[in-house]
């Protein structure tokens, strides 16, 4: 059985920075995998490498049986490999709905109709009113993106990337400045998302990953340091050392 | 509950189209100016829809203006005087230029559009002004014979089936660039402009629709250039000019980008002010002209139609 | 032999051209890279260094030596004051609305220039010494188009000297390169910015005035040669020194050359030149910055 998503030797430099060294990872379909590591362990620069954003310096990534290396990212993201991203990357002065709506029409080929208005894009429409209702942001579906509470931003990130029925969603530290309480919340949702996607998660609170990963991979100096089970990873020598002895200490 | 858009006319828009119409009764003297006024309007609709919605900088959108006149013009002038097919013709011409030099706008950032926007504007400027055989060249290209529009109404000194006809295709070309911007591609055009990084990742191609939006607006640019060398029966070689790329602008600017009425609106006043000031004195028009512009952007951007709006919101916020 | 003779009068003609072109549009250049401005109005500067020149000569009686320096203070001057004034309120600004701004200021300039000096073109009286032919190399070279470029490679060569040699020229490169790392560090970048506008400016006055000569100065000048300014700067990248003289030294020779060998197409050239070189270097031969 091919996994959902894998790379092969997947390298990215920067000039002299390695910030990717020959990653060579595998995400099983249905899976729900943490990538976790310290700050400028190449966590980010490995999605965008995964998602098209960036072009690799060697290697190649496979979405299920294809090799879409090359590929840029719209067109994968057609393929069923959607994104977040760490820092909100909205539409400022559309609504809510209008933003779902668009990433809806987007998936079913609709955007270039030009000749209709989208208010009768019905399809569209409901999908996106079930999406918001989904994520609770049904009574803001009217509120441009930038009225809204950063809490409520998030939720719209994940929003945009559910509309585009990924089989494959990276989500890149989607907790991120979020409160506790609330980020238990949003990580409900992602919980709750059918088996026939598979998750990959960035995330620096290890409460979270332990409480949703299946799991994890430890990514250090653009390197795969390890790779297990929670249990394996809590017990791991190396990781305590390099990572979460780190966030004990501060 | 939803907000989206719909196809619906306000009363303000009904009053507002009304106007040409009852122009047509109330200043028969007038025709002529004021189909130079919806051609202007028309045009810089078309540039409303790369500049205003596309947010594509375009120095050089008279290049498609005057291949639509220049395609027109030549129709007519050697023997293909019908005017509807000229205008089906000018647009292709345009919206074919327009294509091929989109992927060059496309790619680039924007000093790069404006250098090849100016640029092709220059170029196409100069092979008018070169070949002269064909184009009259400082000239201009005169005997354009105009045929009956439907066999039936043909272009007099009056002016009035000029008016109407250019009315008809303004009205016309309006109501699809307003179905557009209220279409799902509108909502893509919008979504480029509000959040371009996050297009590609709900799977749209940014490239390909600003290829699209881009065509579209050197195509209806084209219809206008061929309306004014039909209603003139005269294609001057300024129609390539920078002048007239820089006058759109300001035109649009003036009337507000992004709102379509915002063209038509700054057109209008544009032109109006021009047929008094310009002839009294070209340096001080050119003077204030510059000031309007630098003012409109430190003070005013959103032009007549944004400080309209403003006002709106503010009256029915009590 | 006077294939030869002419080709090189051709070469020597358009380096002369082009290093003209260098001398007006650097200070674009680095407008562009250090502050993400697009100036169109950056050819008014060259034309008001032009009409102070010649004003210092026909009015004030300076020679022309001096007027040039003129020419450099007068528009360095108008820089450091409308940067002050004006442009630094659109340094946010979308690059839209900075083109809409500067061609209302060109159209402002374009009409006083007009209105104070008429629209024909203004003559210049040359001192004697830059006047005729030297015999260079077994080749007469037009003297004043070698004092030119003479002049040029001074500036260059004290521009470089800035750039690299002096603390300034390390502020400049740091804000260039990242903005805000640049203020993190302590660097006071609205200073950097106003004195960086200022200098670019008078290098434009200097150039409008030492061109009086090769490009003519009527009122029509900012926008008769805008289009050379923006293809130095977009040609050959926005931010450096070394991109900027290599591509307007190009397009000044190809100018040259097109309208002296194919004149039917002659303007044709160097658009085709441009068009080819932003479709392999999008971001310019030296280019960083969109």
């Amino acid at each position: 059985m091919s996994a959902a998503l894998r790379t092969q030797g997947l390298s990215k430099s920067f000039g002299d920075f390695k910030a990717n060294s020959d990653l060579s990872v595998a995400f099983e379909a249905g899976a729900r995998h943490a990538l976790i590591g310290p700050n400028g362990a190449g966590k980010t620069t490995f999605i965008n490498l995964l998602t098209g954003a960036l072009a690799p310096t060697a290697g190649d990534v496979y979405l299920g049986d294809e090799r879409v290396t090359g590929l840029p990212q719209y067109a994968r993201v057609k393929r069923g490999m959607t994104r977040t991203f760490q820092i909100n990357t909205l539409f400022p002065g559309l609504s809510v709905l209008e933003s779902v709506v668009l990433a809806a029409l987007e998936r079913e080929g609709r955007g270039g109709v030009w000749w209709r208005t989208v208010s009768r894009e019905s399809a569209a429409i409901d999908e996106a009113g079930q999406i918001l209702a989904r994520l609770r942001l049904d009574r803001d579906a009217d509120t441009p993106t930038r009225a809204l509470p950063y809490g409520k931003q998030r939720l719209l990130e994940i929003a945009l990337a559910l509309a585009t029925r990924p089989t494959v969603l990276l989500l890149d530290e989607p907790a991120a400045g979020i409160p506790a309480a609330e980020s238990a919340e949003l990580f409900q949702v992602i919980a709750q998302l059918p088996r026939d996607v598979t998750v990959v998660f960035i995330e620096h609170d290890m409460n979270l990953v332990f409480s949703f990963a299946e799991r994890i991979t430890v990514l250090v100096g653009g390197s795969v340091l390890v790779e297990g089970s929670p249990e394996e990873i809590a017990h791991d020598a190396r990781v305590r050392e390099v990572y979460l002895g780190e966030a004990q200490h501060g | 509950m939803t907000r989206l858009p719909t196809l619906a006319w306000s009363k303000a828009e009904i009053a507002f189209w009304l106007v040409p119409v009852a122009a047509y009764f109330l200043f028969p003297h007038y025709l002529t100016l004021g189909s130079q006024v919806m051609i202007a309007g028309l045009f810089a609709l078309s540039l409303d829809l790369i500049l205003g919605y596309a947010r594509i900088i375009s120095l050089g959108h008279a290049a498609f203006f005057g291949l639509g006149a220049y395609t027109a013009g030549l129709l007519a002038k050697h023997g293909f005087g019908e005017p509807l097919s000229g205008l089906v013709l000018a647009a292709i011409v345009a919206a074919a230029a327009g294509w091929l030099t989109s992927f060059l706008i496309v790619r680039g950032h924007d000093l790069t559009r404006l250098m090849v926007t100016l640029g092709i504007g220059l170029m196409l400027f100069e092979t008018a002004n070169q070949w002269s055989s064909l184009t009259g060249g400082i000239d201009g290209l005169s005997g354009v014979e105009m045929k009956k529009i439907f066999g039936v109404y043909g272009f007099g000194l009056d002016g009035r089936t000029a008016y109407v006809y250019t009315l008809v295709v303004l009205f016309l070309i309006f109501n699809a660039a307003r179905v557009l911007v209220r279409s799902p591609f509108g909502l893509s055009l919008k979504g480029i402009r509000e959040g371009e990084r996050r297009m590609p990742a709900i799977g749209a191609s940014v490239w390909r629709k600003l290829v699209a939006v881009y065509t579209v607006g050197a195509g209806i640019a084209g219809v206008a250039g061929a309306l004014l060398a039909q209603t003139t029966q005269f294609v001057g070689i300024d129609v390539f000019g920078f002048q007239r790329s820089a006058d759109l602008m300001i035109m649009l600017v003036l009337g507000g980008t992004g709102y379509l009425y915002g063209a038509l609106i700054g057109a209008a006043v544009f032109m109006i002010l021009q047929d008094y000031l310009a002839n009294l004195n070209p340096v001080y028009w050119q003077f204030w002209l510059g000031f309007l512009l630098v003012f409109l952007v430190l003070f005013a951007r959103g032009g007549i139609v944004g400080a309209l709006a403003t006002l709106h919101r503010r009256w029915t916020r009590k | 032999m006077s294939t030869l003779t002419s080709f090189v009068g051709v070469l020597f003609d358009g380096l002369a051209y082009g290093s003209l072109l260098f001398l007006i549009g650097i200070g674009l250049s680095v407008t562009m890279g250090l502050m993400n401005f697009i100036n169109l109005a950056h050819g008014a500067f060259a034309m008001l260094g032009g009409y102070a020149a010649v004003i210092a000569m026909s009015r004030l009686g300076v020679p022309f030596i001096p007027a040039l320096l003129v020419a450099f203070l007068a528009s360095g001057a108008a820089g450091a004051l409308l940067e002050r004034v004006l442009y630094r309120r659109l340094y946010r600004a979308t690059h839209l609305d900075q083109v809409l701004f500067t061609i209302g200021l060109t159209f402002m300039s374009i009409a006083a220039a007009t209105y104070f000096f008429g629209p024909t073109q203004q003559p210049v009286q040359l001192p004697a010494f830059l006047t005729g032919q030297l015999h260079v190399l077994g080749l007469d070279l037009g003297t004043y188009r070698l004092f030119l470029m003479a002049m040029v490679v001074l500036v260059t060569v004290a521009l470089v000297y800035l750039v690299e040699r002096t603390r300034f020229g390390s502020q400049v490169r740091a804000a260039v390169d990242n903005q805000q790392a640049a203020v993190g560090l302590g660097i006071n970048v609205e200073r950097v910015f106003s004195i960086t506008f200022a200098l670019g400016s008078a290098l434009a006055g200097l150039g409008g005035a030492l061109g009086i000569n090769v490009l003519g100065l009527d009122p029509t000048f900012p926008l008769k040669y805008m289009v050379y300014f923006l293809l130095v700067v977009a040609v050959g990248g926005a931010g450096t020194i070394r991109g900027p003289m290599i591509a307007a030294l190009l397009l000044g020779v190809f100018d040259v050359a097109g309208k002296y060998y194919v004149p039917q197409v002659g303007a044709f050239v160097i658009y085709a030149v441009m068009v080819a070189m932003l479709l392999v270097f999008p971001a310019g031969l030296a280019g960083r910055r969109s």
